[in-house]
């Protein structure tokens, strides 16, 4: 998951570790430095100068500094917070145990990932549609996986975006150099294709409206908004991608936090092997996000244009540019799978969605428009006609609360604020609390 | 690498075990090849269609144009290959007792002390206190501090140049994604193929040119015994980048301190960027530089990547590291740490938090000392097959500061050498070649296993070739 507050390390140092800044900085040679002839990657020179995370993480600090005796309750970051269950930590104590036996011992796996790891996937979440194991590779996450699919799909590729969404897919696109250059006013980049997803169009893009792109991007259940697209949606997706030659790179890391009965996987959708590889990820349903551990579908079935598998080249990248995900972090995966295992994890996805509850009764209460909370651990709240920076500092400073501004999800996000489900209870009920205080 | 080169030997006789055909044979309409996917572990996975599938030439193709840099590299990458003849080699003697000296991987348990960490990690993620979420991508803070404590102390690094990774090879690719498709590279020859492999799918080579197996734009540094393994720069063109592994793999030559001496002016010369690939340095004998770091002046030209995997037995665990000097600057004067934190930030999320409580039992005393055994017993390793070469007249190589054994076999294909050793030993090396066309006419032999098994392979050694 893309961290839009830089991780769990004292506020304090990341505001002062100058690698994480990426304020604007004046150069000034010194007589002594050596610059090497190495020109800097274009690309990353598109990165927006100043983001979001050591925005956010700035005025946490200002904020902190002023009322050093606040509360400060986190529902920015997307951080699970409860423990993993034992049957799964146990497990994978005892592979690392293992590790200094002989029978124990595993050096290098596949960097497609355990066999029976992959079996498993396939098993528990794609069953009924016919994903072969060879088809799942295990990887570190999804957020990786995003680079390298991103880096199997080279430069020339277009793509297409939900506006608002998780950073990573921008971010890499430009890294990558798809995305041309950024305009500054409105906030795009000239080459990427913004679907605008809000509530007059039920969060899901006038297709009619978007112009067609090699790649598509599209998250159910959405971060931010957290809405799940329906079957029909997802049909009219593939049937798009299929009349335009399209890959939809469908991210369904949040599928677990599903109420009702939308699809969890692109591949309930008839045709969808032919036009989508999915992408998931055990960090929000099994704690997972220390541990690192996801993976990535890649029909057999999915072709370029001159008729080449997509499942080969993304084999021959992961095989070159990666070597696996941690054997441990798989032996946990293998225990989340297992009956009891997935029990345990079920258990602690339904406090998450009992905590989205909890906030969404509270804002309901408010009668604040809040969309989300029912099949995805976000909240997106809309305060119409209002800067989601001032909304935030609102918050922050009046109710000691930390959320994300809509606009760190792009332009459509503006006038929204996504507020995570993820806490303890406590946490989560305070803050319930506090927002009534705030806003009734 | 050039896999027609083999793409007909007859020791292949399975049908399942089918190389990919060279990129050429996409452009035909036709679907009649089968793709095998190698993997490193006992399973073949043939998961892509064959002729006996539906996949007729009306099946539905996507209008997405096949990434050109994919198309340009030759085949699979080296060591699935290698593991690819393994299997197949196992298949065929399903009774034999196939002794696997060839992709570097290593056998022998994880110290006690360190495992024990990484249990005890395990357990607290079930617990209120013990729980952690998400890490800082650059790794976690006591680890860069041990990292830069235990392995550059006093060479001008500070912890927050270093940023702790799921493994060198991971870093590679960062590093190039990082650099762009714009930048020129040299790398030695022969060398890792990751860096040669990363390069093209960045997309900074040309095509591949057969006849003298190198890839166009890309920079070849021979080393060879009669150059001492190290380049001769003067006939070194510039580049933007330079890989350079030392104690190398394959050959497992450790430059000098007057070498790399003479690398960091060449770099700061040209005003290029070393990318020093130092993942061996723990098994150096002699008194090399274990840092290029140790050179004055190279935090203005270098990055260092290294990796727990041969010393802790990290293979499967994952866990590495790379250091980004700040004095590193690009031609603009912009540091190139930054841009490497936001690739780390933006294309990675952290190595696993377990990995990494390991990491630190590593690079405590006790770890320390417990890797220093294990590396001490597969340098024994080492020189029991540099022996067995030796007293066998062959010219052998390396063996003294790496775990890898480079023997020497004149006039002759190094993909054949490595088929008949296969063959009639029943032993996996890794060919020469498949390291650069420099590596022609060599075998790897690496000294990971089990001594008994070391011992067993050295003895069928000596059987073949007295």
């Amino acid at each position: 998951m893309y961290k839009l507050l830089i991780c769990n390390s004292t506020l304090s140092d990341k505001l002062f570790d100058p690698g994480c800044l990426h304020t604007s900085f004046g150069i000034r040679k010194e007589k002594k430095d050596h610059y090497t002839n190495v020109p800097r990657n274009a690309n990353l020179e598109k990165l927006p100068k100043g983001y979001l995370f050591p925005e956010i993480s700035l005025r946490q600090h200002q904020h902190l500094e002023q009322h050093p005796d606040a509360s400060l309750i986190s529902l920015g970051i997307g951080d699970t917070t409860e423990p993993v269950p034992d049957i799964v930590t146990s497990r994978m104590a005892d592979f690392a145990s293992g590790l200094s036996t002989l029978e124990g011992y595993r050096g290098y796996g596949a960097e497609q990932g355990n066999k029976e790891l992959r079996k498993a996937i396939a098993e528990t979440f794609y069953k009924d549609v016919n994903v072969k194991d060879s088809e799942v590779f295990v990887s570190d996450g999804a957020q990786c996986d995003i680079a390298r699919l991103q880096l199997l799909l080279g430069s020339r590729v277009t793509a297409a975006v939900q506006d608002p969404s998780f950073p990573g897919y921008i971010d890499t696109s430009v890294i990558i150099g798809q995305a041309g250059d950024l305009d500054h006013e409105t906030g795009r980049y000239h080459r990427l294709e913004y679907m605008k997803c809000g509530p007059e169009n039920k969060f899901f893009p006038d297709l009619r409206r978007t112009s067609s792109t090699d790649v598509i991007f599209f998250c159910s259940p959405n971060n931010p908004t957290g809405h799940a697209a329906t079957r029909q949606q997802l049909e009219q997706l593939v049937k798009f991608a299929k009349d335009n030659g399209s890959i939809i790179v469908f991210d369904s890391a949040y599928a677990t936090y599903i109420s009702d009965d939308s699809p969890r996987s692109i591949f309930e959708i008839p045709g969808a092997k032919e036009v989508a590889v999915e992408i998931s990820s055990f960090s929000k349903f099994a704690g997972f996000t220390g541990v690192r551990l996801g993976w990535t579908v890649v029909p057999s079935e999915l072709c370029f244009s001159n008729g080449f598998p997509v499942i080969h080249d993304f084999n021959r990248v992961v095989c070159t540019c990666f070597n696996g995900a941690s054997n441990i972090a798989q032996a946990g995966g293998l225990a989340c799978l297992s009956s009891e295992g997935f029990e345990g994890v079920r258990t602690r996805v339904n406090y998450y969605k009992e905590n989205a509850e909890i906030l969404l009764d509270a804002l309901a209460s408010l009668n604040i428009k809040a969309y989300g909370g029912q099949n995805a651990p976000y909240v997106w709240v809309h305060f119409p006609g209002m800067n989601s920076w001032e909304v935030f500092d609102m918050i922050l400073e009046k109710a000691n609360i930390i959320t994300v501004p809509g606009c760190g999800f792009g332009p459509g996000g503006e006038e929204f604020l996504r507020i995570s489900a993820f806490g303890h209870r406590e946490s989560i009920l305070e803050a319930a609390r506090r927002l009534k205080a705030l806003f009734s | 690498m050039p896999l027609h080169q083999y793409h007909f030997n007859a020791s292949i006789s399975s049908s399942s075990s089918t190389f990919i055909a060279p990129p050429s044979a996409f452009t035909s309409s036709s679907r009649s090849q089968n793709f095998s996917l190698p993997l490193r572990n006992s399973e073949i996975c043939r998961c892509v269609a064959t002729p006996q599938e539906a996949k007729t030439p009306t099946a539905y193709k996507t209008s997405v144009s096949r990434n050109a840099n994919m198309g340009k590299l030759q085949a699979g990458y080296l060591f699935p290959e290698v593991a690819r003849r393994r299997n197949a080699h196992k298949e065929k003697y399903p009774d034999a007792q196939v002794i696997s000296l060839g992709i570097g991987d290593t056998t022998e348990p994880i110290p006690d002390v360190i495992t024990s960490s990484m249990s005890k990690k395990c357990q607290a993620l079930s617990t209120l206190e013990g729980y952690s979420g998400y890490g800082a991508e650059q790794g976690e803070k006591s680890l860069r501090a041990a990292i830069r404590s235990t392995f550059y102390t006093d060479l001008g690094i500070n912890d927050d140049d270093i940023f702790v990774s799921d493994g060198a090879k991971c870093d590679i690719s960062r590093l190039q994604v990082v650099f762009g498709s714009d930048v020129t590279m040299a790398v030695q020859d022969p060398s890792y193929p990751a860096y040669v492999d990363s390069s093209v799918i960045m997309g900074q080579t040309g095509q591949f040119q057969k006849d003298v197996e190198k890839y166009a734009n890309i920079e070849y540094m021979n080393c060879t015994p009669e150059n001492g393994f190290f380049p001769d720069l003067s006939k070194s063109t510039r580049t933007d980048i330079i890989f350079f592994c030392s104690p190398n793999n394959p050959t497992g030559a450790a430059a000098t301190r007057e070498q790399l001496t003479r690398l960091v002016q060449f770099a700061k010369d040209n005003g290029s960027i070393i990318v020093y690939d130092s993942a061996y340095a723990m098994y150096m004998s002699d008194d090399n530089p274990r840092s290029i770091f140790e050179i004055p002046g190279a935090t203005e030209v270098a990055i260092e990547t290294s990796s727990f995997s041969k010393y802790a037995g990290f293979t499967g665990v994952r866990l590495g590291w790379t250091v980004v000097p700040k004095e590193l600057l690009f031609s603009d004067g912009f540091p190139v740490a930054r841009d490497f934190n936001r690739v780390v930030c933006t294309c990675f999320n952290g190595a696993s938090n377990v990995a990494q409580a390991g990491g630190l039992a590593c690079l405590s005393p006790d770890g320390l000392k417990a890797m220093r055994e294990v590396i001490g017993f597969y340098k024994e390793n080492t020189e029991i097959i540099v022996d067995t070469f030796n007293s066998l007249g062959f010219k052998v190589y390396g063996g003294r500061n790496a775990p890898y054994v480079w023997v020497h076999f004149p006039g002759r294909s190094s993909w054949d050498v490595f088929a008949e050793i296969l063959e009639k030993t029943h032993v996996v090396t890794t060919p020469g070649s498949g390291f650069g066309p420099g590596g022609e006419g060599f075998v790897r032999v690496s000294a990971f296993g089990h001594r008994a098994n070391v011992l067993e392979a050295c003895k069928r050694f000596r059987q073949l070739y007295k």
